[in-house]
């Protein structure tokens, strides 16, 4: 099968690989360049872990073919902290325990950093909306939305990558 | 057509642990030469909390921060046994067991600490700040990083400890068939409000109020999470989830996230919990746990709701809108049952 050149930015550093025809962007962030925070869940665009920032916008890396990201800007939770300074969502997180097994997490701060950037002061409705494309299983999502209000009110829009 | 609110009750009466074969699990706690503390379990952490509530309970019987100990958990090659995380029986079977393994660490540390300045370990105290000093007299102390180090590098001691919870196997009474299952019970009760849709048969909760008695709650924000996301798998389970939806064929039956229903986080209801603590005598500080019991009463709830609401009594789960429709249809239109009290 013949290989694509393609060349991106994840988080910020310039990252070149191969990909195959057909191979998905979350294949090629875990397995390519090792990047591990896009979890894969169902693999077919409805659990929404394995979310990350494409030039700002959420998509599922799943669905998303990794020859369509050349030249682009790739978000994941890898690139939210800054050293061991955690992203305002991230501490929120934390805080508000709004995860308990963790594995929608990632794609939940993803969704919810890709709201902050474009609405700082989301509602109750705009937050419910934002991350109504990710399952998860454990917290009941009031703990969540919670923490997202919580990580807005504390200047969670904070720009990165 | 219209929408009818109803309210709905169960409280529940909630066995811990179970007794087929002594329910066992196990705990070894060693120190490392700096005083760190290692709890190997393999029992497993879903995500309820019992790497956190293990690690208080080691901080708390070993005398020292929570900081310096570790837990291990789910590896069953490097772990001692464990029955499982099930049968809501983690924070008290494993915490049992955690208990017993961490004293015996903790009286080996003592009697390290004892021969490094001279005195009787029973004269000896922690500070749970990381000290070890005699009763009465602060000044004559002993860091248990020290006390540790001197044990395995000067005194060839292994801070260690082995502990098992096991109960002895009910018999059963051949004539009554009585026996005790269990050892100790937790409890709640919970009301439900939802508004059923007499058009579309669809349910909406409104609201939850919840009160849990489940011992001592050893970390009570992870109770109080565990009990919120419990909540939500029983609304799942009472009104949406299923593998064996009606339709005709079994093909037609949910394969993926689009076709096997969950409420999303715009389908949640605000939920009070008021928890009850009273310390069971054979639960670790008085721990019981929330675990399954988080889920179970908002099913039989969530059905007398839509009872009280449209008089359908559903007796099969979940609640679809079309097993709600049907029940309307058979009874000549919906029947609010009105409220007592």
């Amino acid at each position: 099968m013949a290989k694509k050149p393609v060349q991106f930015r994840l988080n910020g550093s310039e990252k070149a690989v191969f990909v195959d025809e057909g191979q998905n962007l979350l294949d090629v962030l875990r397995r390519g360049v090792g990047d591990l925070t896009p979890k894969y869940g169902c693999g077919q665009g409805t659990c929404g872990t394995c979310t990350v920032l494409i030039d700002g916008e959420p998509h599922l890396s799943c669905l998303t073919l990794a020859e369509t990201i050349d030249g682009r800007q790739v978000s994941t939770t890898a690139g939210l902290a800054r050293g061991s300074e955690l992203h305002p969502l991230q501490a929120a997180f934390m805080d508000g325990f709004a995860a308990q097994c963790g594995y929608c997490t990632p794609g939940m701060l993803m969704a919810a950093s890709a709201l902050l950037e474009r609405n700082p002061d989301p509602s109750r409705e705009d937050i419910v909306e934002a991350i109504s494309g990710n399952i998860c299983r454990c917290t009941g999502y009031e703990p969540i939305i919670n923490a997202i209000l919580a990580a807005a009110k504390a200047g969670g829009a904070r720009r990165y990558g | 057509m219209a929408i009818h609110r109803g309210r709905g009750f169960a409280s529940i009466n909630y066995p811990i642990g179970m007794n087929l074969g002594g329910d066992p699990s196990q705990a070894l706690v060693h120190s490392n030469p700096g005083g760190k503390f290692m709890v190997a379990l393999s029992s497993i952490d879903l995500g309820q909390g019992m790497k956190s509530v293990t690690r208080q309970i080691a901080a708390e019987t070993l005398g020292v921060p929570v900081e310096d100990v570790y837990v291990d958990t789910a590896d069953s090659d490097t772990g001692p046994h464990c029955m499982g995380s099930f049968a809501s029986r983690g924070t008290h079977r494993v915490g049992n067991a955690v208990i017993q393994a961490a004293q015996e660490a903790r009286s080996v540390m003592l009697e390290a600490a004892a021969e490094e300045l001279e005195v009787d370990p029973a004269d000896l105290v922690t500070d749970g700040k990381g000290n070890i000093h005699v009763k009465g007299a602060p000044s004559k102390s002993i860091t248990t990083a020290e006390a540790c180090g001197a044990a395995q590098f000067k005194q060839g001691r292994t801070v260690s400890g082995r502990g098992i919870f096991l109960i002895p196997l009910s018999e059963v009474d051949a004539d009554t068939g009585e026996m005790t299952p269990v050892s100790c019970f937790a409890h709640a009760a919970l009301i439900v409000d939802v508004d059923v849709d007499d058009e579309t048969g669809e349910i909406d909760v409104i609201q939850m109020n919840s009160a849990y008695e489940l011992g001592r709650a050893l970390n009570p924000r992870l109770v109080e999470q565990q009990l919120v996301g419990g909540a939500w798998m029983g609304m799942s389970h009472a009104a949406w989830e299923t593998t064996e939806p009606y339709y005709p064929e079994r093909s037609h039956g949910p394969l993926d996230f689009n076709t096997y229903l969950m409420p999303g986080p715009g389908d949640i209801a605000p939920h009070n919990i008021a928890i009850l603590e009273r310390p069971a005598p054979d639960g670790p500080f008085g721990g019981k746990g929330p675990g399954e019991m988080c889920a179970n009463p908002v099913l039989p709830a969530m059905v007398n709701a839509v009872f009280n609401a449209v008089g359908v009594r559903i007796d099969e789960l979940p609640i679809t809108p079309e097993k709600v429709l049907r029940g309307i249809r058979a009874n000549g239109g919906a029947q609010p049952q009105g409220r007592r009290g």
